[in-house]
């Protein structure tokens, strides 16, 4: 009963996993390209909720200035940004030639 | 002013909230039909976890993740499923062949972090247990110090470089998006 009213990080690392693993679902059963797209976003906010658990756990270590996990969440969302607007250019390219955004007719490179 | 003399009300029934409407919206992500559903169950998730940030006292990160995440990226999403033509793949089969071998390699991973998470040495979990209160005054000044302080920042180099990354994002998106260049 105390493990379930008290919060530590442990509770947050178990939610970034249940969101880590909505995400690979998503990517690796979904066709819609543009929802594996938004897996990628589930698993990407995963990590940043452990980062940032993890950042305030080290606060509690090394005092209220060390904010090294914060910095690299944000660093993941720069990623995200990057990521989104370049994997979306693509979709449109590729939609263009193909009329169709099923992942399974993305096959031009396949051998 | 320190927290433990002060808790925090009802701490974990927001979390507990917070984080019963995160994986909800994470289930519907990747089960509606309609893109456009799973964008916004997905805004949902991430307005639920900018909540979370704030319980970790994280104001900043809090900030930047409904400005960026929910203001930015989505609306991104969201303009290209209108771009798209959605009518046709909601009639389509959703799920691709192997979603069989997909849901075993997640079930797999899944296995990985239960016997990660309960691994114990000596008597303890491997993951911290407890968690220090602390203040949040100064989150924002602690962030920009160690971004942007050019004697104390550890990762001032980092952020320039990542405005390089979003620049050659650009050139690519628009290189990728445009019929001609």
């Amino acid at each position: 009963m105390d493990a379930m009213l008290h919060i530590s990080t442990l509770h947050y690392l178990v939610l970034g996993a249940a969101l880590f693993l909505l995400g690979v679902i998503g990517v690796l059963t979904r066709r819609n390209v543009v929802i594996v797209l938004m897996s990628i976003e589930l698993i990407l906010n995963a990590v940043n909720l452990n980062l940032v658990a993890f950042s305030r756990y080290w606060q509690g270590i090394h005092g209220p200035s060390a904010l090294h996990g914060q910095v690299f969440a944000i660093f993941v969302i720069t990623d995200a940004a990057a990521e989104a607007a370049v994997g979306l250019g693509i979709l449109i390219a590729f939609f263009r030639n193909k009329e169709t955004v099923n992942v399974d007719e993305v096959n031009l490179l396949k051998w | 002013m320190n927290l433990t003399a002060n808790p925090p009300v009802a701490t974990p029934y927001f979390f507990y909230g917070l984080a019963a409407i995160m994986i909800i919206g994470g289930i519907l992500v990747i089960t509606r039909k309609n893109a456009v559903h799973s964008a916004l169950a997905l805004i949902t998730t991430l307005l639920a976890q900018a909540a979370l940030y704030l319980m970790l006292y994280a104001p900043f990160v809090a900030g930047v993740q409904i400005i960026l995440y929910a203001g930015g990226i989505m609306v991104l999403f969201l303009f290209v499923i209108m771009l798209i033509s959605i009518e046709r793949t909601m009639k389509e089969r959703q799920f691709n062949k192997q979603w069989l071998v997909g849901i075993a390699a997640a079930g797999t991973l899944g296995g990985l972090f239960i016997a990660v998470y309960t691994t114990t040495t000596k008597g303890r979990v491997l993951f911290p247990q407890g968690t220090v209160s602390y203040v949040e005054a100064g989150n924002t000044q602690g962030v920009a110090n160690l971004l942007f302080d050019r004697f104390q920042g550890t990762y001032m180099f980092a952020f320039e470089i990542a405005s390089l990354l979003l620049l050659v994002a650009i050139i690519g998106a628009v290189v990728m998006a445009k019929k001609r260049i």
